[in-house]
């Protein structure tokens, strides 16, 4: 019997566990999924809940739910792989051996990296909404809040979903509009990136839509520490930013059993080839997603539109035959920008976000780098999508590869 | 884009001032480099610009926080070397790319 095992049953592993179970022979192949948790979360959905669009049920269910008949699936942590005996161990000290490994360990949230930022005022005028908890801490402070300075901050590049935090200021204009008190809060943007985001062309197109807003930009800002006392952040450059309350994007780092295994770079992800998505240093070991270092965004469309590569380059592997198929970066990402609008950005490693038509060129239905009702129904469909499509590893209604059709240079 | 002479070498740069090919980078290029930012060389500087540089030529993506890792100066001391956009500045001296974030 051969073995696959796929470390971590979030986006990635479920999409992976349910494609390989159906490719391969069941008397042939054994698969077995671990995770640590039992709770499959709707990242994308966190966005929402700080402003009370979406309650913390719309964004979970059961893992269980998601993977196939016939995976093995543990729930556990995972204590230390190690590539050269082909073998992982688990707490506890049960050992695994492999054939194949896919890394699917994901990336989290690290607050306490920044000095200051997980003591006194955290979830009290500090949350993040990367995480169930942050998020519902934040939706309970907006009910009451009166108004002040909100800043939105990002500690550290690259960090998931790019574009979360701008979907944030955007969503929080909205809410405090009808909230009846925009008036009163000040909206700040701080990023340690040159600007709104890093390729021109969406930029360009973002910083039009914070201006439009009032949505202050604070550009080129690294975040060194919180002062709780003073209620600001501070650059390592000595700018000082005072906050009546801080959402922020923590410093994000790979798993830590990726630390524990020695298997990563400085932030914990996994040095790993940009087309063939296999590890760099062990041709057994495969990496999908926000685990791997890949110089593309960290998102679950990323995960997807990989999962596909992965999955042809490890069944040619396992059939003796040349990788073939080449992962080019492609993201897709909605961008909420509040009143029932959105745009969308399609790029790869190569090719910035250019404005057109999506998936079908010249007609849409959505609009790349616009402005529009019909994207931001896009974003509430792929809820469903996600769910119901995505994980289950089946077709989804767009292109695995960027395509150049529908965009204008 | 556009060619250069520093230090008496024919150098392409592109339009923000950034060295096309690193392989005709040398320790008197980067000495000139750093004037034009305002900034004398010392040997810490050349530690941090070597190991921007290899880390480059290996293809690893750079962040602040790697250099600040590097065992050769914090985050703060980076700052300190390259005033105002240390990773930006560190990168135009070692003639490599700007550093693009991953976004």
């Amino acid at each position: 019997m051969k073995k696959i095992l796929i470390l971590g049953g979030g986006t990635g592993g479920t999409i992976m566990a349910n494609r390989l179970r159906k490719a391969l022979e069941k008397e042939e192949w054994e698969i077995t999924l671990i995770d640590r948790y039992k709770t499959h979360y709707y990242q994308p959905g966190f966005l929402f809940i700080p402003f009370g669009i979406y309650t913390r049920h719309d964004v979970m269910k059961p893992k269980g739910d998601f993977y196939p008949a016939g995976v093995n699936v543990i729930f556990s942590k995972i204590e230390i792989i190690e590539p050269l005996e082909n073998r992982v161990v688990l707490e506890g000290g049960k050992v695994l051996n492999y054939d194949y490994l896919i890394i699917a360990t994901g990336t989290q949230t690290k607050p306490e990296e920044t000095p200051g930022l997980k003591e006194n005022l955290w979830y009290k005028e500090i949350f993040d909404f990367y995480t169930i908890e942050g998020a519902v801490a934040l939706s309970h402070f907006f009910k009451r809040w009166e108004g002040g300075h909100l800043v939105m901050n990002i500690a550290e590049i690259p960090y998931k979903c790019p574009v979360a935090p701008l979907e944030f200021v955007f969503l929080a204009d909205a809410f405090f509009h009808q909230q009846g008190i925009r008036d009163k809060v000040k909206i700040s943007y701080v990023t340690p990136l040159p600007g709104a985001f890093t390729k021109p062309r969406a930029t360009q197109m973002l910083s039009g839509l914070l201006k439009e807003k009032n949505i202050e930009v604070i550009p080129e800002f690294y975040l060194e520490s919180v002062d709780n006392e003073k209620k600001t952040i501070k650059s390592y450059d000595g700018q000082e930013i005072p906050f009546d309350v801080l959402a922020i994007v923590p410093v994000n780092m790979g798993s830590d059993v990726i630390e524990r295994s020695g298997m990563g770079d400085d932030l914990n992800f996994v040095p790993t080839d940009k087309h063939t998505l296999q590890s760099e240093k062990y041709e057994n070991i495969f990496v999908l997603g926000d685990a791997a270092n890949l110089p593309t965004s960290k998102a679950g469309s990323v995960v997807h539109f990989a999962s596909e590569v992965l999955f042809e380059n490890l069944i040619s592997m396992i059939e003796g035959r040349p990788m073939l198929a080449r992962f080019d970066g492609h993201a897709n990402c909605y961008i909420e920008t509040g009143f029932g609008k959105g745009s969308l950005i399609d790029f790869n490693y190569d090719t910035e976000p250019l404005p057109g038509t999506y998936p079908l060129p010249g007609i849409g239905p959505f609009g790349l780098l616009q402005n529009t009702k019909l994207n931001h129904y896009g974003k509430v469909i792929f809820r469903w999508l996600y769910w119901h499509v995505l994980l289950k590893g089946k077709e989804m209604p767009v292109e695995n590869e960027m395509s150049m059709a529908g965009k204008k240079l | 884009m556009g060619t250069r002479t520093i230090a008496g070498i024919e150098i392409q740069v592109n339009d923000e001032g950034y060295m096309m090919d690193a392989s005709q980078w040398t320790p008197e290029v980067a000495r000139e480099l750093a004037k034009e930012e305002g900034i004398e060389l010392t040997d810490k500087h050349f530690e941090v610009l070597n190991f921007i540089r290899d880390e480059f030529l290996k293809g690893n993506p750079l962040t602040i926080r790697k250099v600040g890792k590097s065992g050769i100066v914090d985050i703060k001391g980076l700052y300190e070397l390259f005033p105002g956009g240390p990773l930006k500045k560190a990168s135009k001296i070692a003639g490599i790319s700007k550093p693009s974030s991953c976004v």
